[in-house]
């Protein structure tokens, strides 16, 4: 079964109220030609985990914007004002976590754990009304994996298989959030045939991945 | 923040630094210390969004889209640079690995607390990469204006803005003084040159241990 679809139809498997992992980095591998298509589709009342909302104008800030987005799990508002005022106007729910717990959390449900043990946010806001463990002597946050539908990423290059290659800093959270999704989607500048990617230079294998989607610029 | 503020923070940072060493660098006052790199030390910048070797930014017209920093702008990759997932970027940070982390502050105190994340009801950008920085790095420097625009001491008995780690900060780089955490307290190890400890001690709300020898930068 060929895992290769259209932009639309990979689109028009998410609902209202999906739960989404997106993948990227302040817009540097973010899955533009997918968050594009939902905001033409304007599926409403979705949950996003994401690092950062991105700009008004790029990234996961586009799907805020045309106000799509009910609840998010992020560990970085500062590029976006928009949804910092949807948060003070409670339009949106936003849960801060800081982001090397998020990947952790994320990697957690894509690896089958229920939680992570972690010192970050001990003494802070980030442990109020969780449980507190001492392991070998330390104290740590017990913190629950994120669940989520489906992994939208970005990758540079997919064999037909799905395995897929990253280039530079693009890589970033995307194949930590392909491990999460029940169903993952990953867009690609580049899809080639199966051996043409060198299996000691693949991030994410393919398993991870039930459908490629070609970016519009890619071939 | 004047020029010359930025880079007497920067270059006394600067000086902390040993050959070898991985260091991450905040957003902002902190990069003024890339600047300054001593002859002879040679580290590698790591960048939480998943990078070790990072390099200068590009010339115009160089810029790559899949190659930023943690603050979105374009770098540059150094010979011996590495790319890596998010996960991996905070096993660095988190596990210990990160020699060195130095951020900026909206507060410190003399317990070694620091808040930079959020002033309630004012701003809310979120913690970021701030929170695992501070709590996994080996060593914490804090580097900003030892006052507020207003004029108010940043350098506080006790944080009253939520905190982003407690008593992590090692040492506090301002453009007045450099300071020590202890158990004791903060140390006054220097002041900048020009000013007298009369003037730094009425510039800061913490308690400051005033050693026999105070040094300049």
């Amino acid at each position: 079964m060929s895992k290769i679809i259209s932009i639309t139809d990979a689109v028009a498997m998410i609902k209202p109220h999906s739960r989404l992992f997106i993948g990227g980095f302040l817009a540097c591998g973010a899955p533009e030609g997918i968050i594009d298509e939902i905001v033409n589709a304007e599926i409403k009342d979705l949950h996003m985990v994401v690092i950062a909302s991105d700009w008004e104008n790029r990234g996961v800030g586009k799907l805020v914007v045309k106000r799509l987005i009910k609840s998010a799990q992020v560990s970085h508002l500062g590029t976006n004002k928009e949804i910092q005022n949807q948060m003070n106007a409670g339009e949106i729910q936003i849960e801060l976590v800081p982001q090397g717990t998020l990947m952790e959390r994320v990697r957690a449900a894509g690896a089958g754990l229920g939680g992570i043990l972690t010192p970050t946010g001990l003494g802070t806001v980030v442990e109020d009304g969780k449980q507190l463990i001492e392991q070998d002597g330390k104290t740590y946050i017990l913190e629950p994996a994120i669940q989520g539908d489906f992994a939208l990423v970005k990758a540079h290059k997919a064999d037909k298989l799905g395995n897929l290659v990253y280039r530079h800093t693009a890589r970033n959270s995307n194949p930590i959030m392909a491990m999460a999704g029940k169903i993952t989607i990953a867009e690609v500048e580049e899809i080639v045939e199966v051996g043409e990617l060198d299996p000691e230079q693949v991030v994410t294998p393919g398993v991870f991945v039930n459908y490629i989607v070609l970016s519009k610029e890619g071939k | 923040m004047a020029l010359d503020k930025r880079a007497l923070i920067g270059r006394r940072i600067a000086l902390e630094l040993k050959d070898g060493d991985y260091v991450n660098l905040g957003i902002g006052l902190p990069t003024e210390v890339a600047n300054h790199i001593p002859e002879g030390i040679h580290v590698l910048f790591q960048s939480e969004n998943g990078m070790l070797g990072v390099g200068p930014a590009p010339m115009a017209g160089e810029e790559d889209k899949d190659l930023i920093n943690a603050g979105g702008g374009y770098v540059t990759a150094l010979q011996g640079a590495s790319y890596f997932d998010s996960a991996t970027s905070f096993a660095v940070i988190r596990g210990g690995h990160l020699d060195i982390t130095v951020l900026g502050a909206l507060q410190v105190d003399q317990e070694g607390n620091l808040a930079n994340w959020m002033i309630p009801g004012k701003l809310v950008p979120g913690m970021g990469g701030a929170m695992d920085l501070v709590t996994g790095a080996k060593k914490v420097i804090v580097a900003m204006e030892h006052c507020d625009k207003s004029g108010n001491s940043k350098i506080l008995k006790k944080c009253t803005l939520p905190l982003t780690a407690k008593g992590r900060v090692s040492l506090i780089v301002t453009d007045m003084a450099v300071l020590e955490k202890s158990d004791a307290g903060l140390i006054l190890k220097e002041i900048a040159s020009g000013l007298s400890i009369e003037d730094v001690v009425k510039a800061t709300e913490a308690d400051l241990i005033i050693p026999d020898k105070v040094g300049s930068f």
